[in-house]
């Protein structure tokens, strides 16, 4: 177990450090001078050029700048902005927004994903099947900005049930709408998942002995089968937190929340490269943790498998 | 394969002296007669899994749904005149503008007071065209990175994972609107190269498990005792036999490109004014929506029609290729 954590943590270093360099070296590829940027279209005294261009390393080649960049990452400085603002405060209210969004989102897949899924794998082929596996379908087919406004229109603006713009009740009342939009394609996914694994594990044998044992349905269903069934739920779910987090962008810009996704959006085309690398990292980050956490997971819930 | 026998001679000592540059004569000249059983045979059993999932197929409702509704919108990408006869952003009169619809313009007019109707239509070929060409692309990607990924296995199967963590790590939304930003002009091709960077990871992993599970089959060994060459194997054995389910994921990927598409469009980093797609009228329809919700209904309804079909054609693909399911 220890050798295979350590193991899938070592994996994850050169992922970390290659997904880094690419966004690094994609951001400082922009076209466009950022000194120049932050004069307008004033003329920038070269003294001043100059000093400002010292002071970010802006004259080293990109390596030799990526790598100053990961020493101060290290050291959990994560540098500052072309007018002297630190990276660390601007996203860091931004990131309880952030979070906030994405896990109810999180939660709501969940939760609601699972429910569905057994619902309809218990009852396969039959009304409850059909019904969920053509309602998460649409759901997938509904880009998520439609979705938003759809939502936003109908339960903001027509039937004003939950508030539909900003964070001003706090969570979890501001962030239940768009929790939900955000959430519907991985909870369609979620829920499919769930239905077809546990569909073609309620016909093992070990459900069969575990039913012949007498055991009553819930057992049965809640222990033996669904417990194995959720592996590549839990795998789904892992991977998509990250894409919850990156993913907010769209959905914070509709109902209106002060996220990172807005943030690091207004900062690309500002051309704040520290702004983006540093969200970006961060989010490569809760990725690969998420993800080493999942893997982790899984002997937890099928004892067959074991780590060497 | 006692008939084979004869042949077998002439592969083997080509293959033991020279492997590299033998092979290719080898590949070339002996497969006519030589390996037309083994080759026979492979091609009947993929003609009749095709064959059996064709006769599945044309039996059902969802297959045919999914397929009309791509041939119509397919239609008017190709030929938009057949719909409408005005062309992209032709006839608009500003004092018409955000009409509802009726008799004259029949999903109403937007903001420029252009007919919603000739849009739509308009906006499908970009929307299909890129859909397809990045699956396509990515489709070529993941087959000959996962096939040697799963073939080989080792540093290379190591590198290949790696460089697939990597991209497959980057924030789909935010990735691509850095690169966007960097290019001057936001055409098709532009956005072409943008999906392709950020989704060739998807089909890979599939790819690679199926060649994994294909490598140490019977049939490979056998022909492999028979002196084929690693190319001849994997081209001739192990891709008609790796290649389903990559396809089932790919007509489900044309779905996500078009959405994804769709996405970036929206938030203004896409495709840019003179052109027209579905996603640039749902970003112009993006502050009117509640007064005129025509604006949002349209081109949404076209797009997650499409989408919807390319997954139920996906799924329908599935279910026939797969009897498991069954």
């Amino acid at each position: 177990m220890w050798r295979y954590a350590l193991r899938r943590l070592l994996q994850a270093v050169p992922v970390f450090f290659g997904t880094t360099l690419l966004i690094y070296c994609m951001v400082f590829a922009l076209p466009g001078d950022p000194i120049q940027a932050l004069a307008g279209d004033k003329p920038v005294p070269e003294s001043v050029a100059q000093a400002l261009r010292a002071r970010y390393n802006l004259d080293d080649p990109v390596l030799v700048q990526y790598a100053k960049y990961l020493g101060g990452l290290l050291t959990g400085d994560l540098g500052e902005n072309y007018t002297g603002q630190k990276v660390s405060e601007m996203l860091g209210g931004r990131w309880t927004v952030t979070a906030s969004l994405a896990v109810t989102a999180w939660m709501f897949e969940l939760v609601i994903g699972i429910a569905l899924g057994v619902w309809a794998g218990l009852r396969r082929g039959r009304l409850a099947d059909t019904l969920v596996l053509g309602g998460t379908t649409l759901l997938i087919a509904v880009p998520v900005f439609v979705l938003g406004y759809t939502a936003q229109l109908a339960f903001g603006v027509h039937w004003p049930i939950l508030p539909s713009a900003g964070t001003d009740e706090g969570w979890p009342v501001s962030y239940l709408l768009p929790g939900i939009v955000l959430g519907s394609l991985g909870l369609s996914y979620v829920a499919r998942l769930t239905r077809t694994s546990l569909a073609e594990n309620l016909r093992a044998d070990y459900v069969r002995t575990a039913r012949a044992k007498g055991l009553s349905r819930v057992r049965v269903v809640g222990r033996h089968a669904l417990r194995n069934s959720l592996i590549p739920v839990v795998t789904y779910l892992g991977v998509d937190f990250g894409s919850l987090m990156g993913g907010a962008i769209v959905t914070e810009g509709i109902f209106n929340l002060p996220g990172v996704g807005q943030q690091v959006f207004q900062s690309i085309q500002l051309k704040e490269g520290p702004v983006v690398v540093g969200a970006v990292t961060l989010l490569v980050l809760i990725f690969l943790l998420v993800n080493l956490v999942v893997d982790l997971l899984y002997g937890l819930l099928d004892p067959r498998i074991r780590y060497e | 394969m006692k008939i084979e026998d004869p042949a077998e001679p002439a592969a083997g000592p080509v293959q033991t002296t020279a492997p590299t540059t033998g092979t290719a004569p080898g590949a070339g000249g002996v497969p006519a007669e030589a390996v037309a059983e083994a080759g026979g045979l492979v091609a009947g059993r993929a003609a009749s899994l095709w064959h059996d999932a064709w006769y599945d197929l044309r039996r059902r409702a969802l297959f045919w749904a999914p397929v009309a509704v791509l041939l119509l919108v397919g239609t008017m990408a190709a030929v938009p005149g057949l719909f409408t006869g005005r062309g992209e952003n032709e006839g608009c009169d500003p004092n018409v503008a955000k009409l509802g619809p009726s008799g004259a313009h029949w999903f109403g007019t937007d903001l420029a007071g252009c007919d919603y109707y000739a849009h739509v239509v308009h906006g499908a070929r970009p929307t299909l065209l890129i859909g397809v060409v990045v699956t396509l692309f990515a489709f070529a990607i993941a087959v000959v990175l996962g096939m040697l990924a799963g073939y080989y296995g080792g540093p290379v199967d190591t590198l290949i994972a790696r460089l697939t963590d990597v991209f497959f790590g980057l924030p789909f939304v935010l990735g691509a609107t850095v690169i966007l930003v960097a290019f001057p002009g936001h055409g098709v091709g532009a956005m072409t190269l943008v999906l392709v960077l950020l989704g060739w990871t998807t089909m890979i992993r599939i790819m690679r498990g199926q060649v994994i599970a294909v490598r140490d089959a019977d049939y490979v060994q056998a022909a492999r005792l028979l002196g084929a060459s690693d190319r001849r194997i994997m081209t001739r054995h192990v891709l008609p036999n790796a290649l389903a389910p990559v396809i089932v994921v790919a007509t489900l990927n044309v779905g996500n490109v078009i959405a994804g598409e769709a996405t970036l469009d929206f938030l203004g980093v896409g495709l840019q004014y003179p052109e027209v797609s579905w996603g640039l009228q749902l970003n112009q329809a993006q502050s009117y929506v509640i007064d005129h919700p025509h604006l949002l209904a349209f081109p949404a309804v076209f797009l997650s029609l499409t989408v919807l079909s390319f997954l139920l054609l996906g799924d329908a693909v599935r279910d026939a290729l797969d009897p498991k399911l069954r």
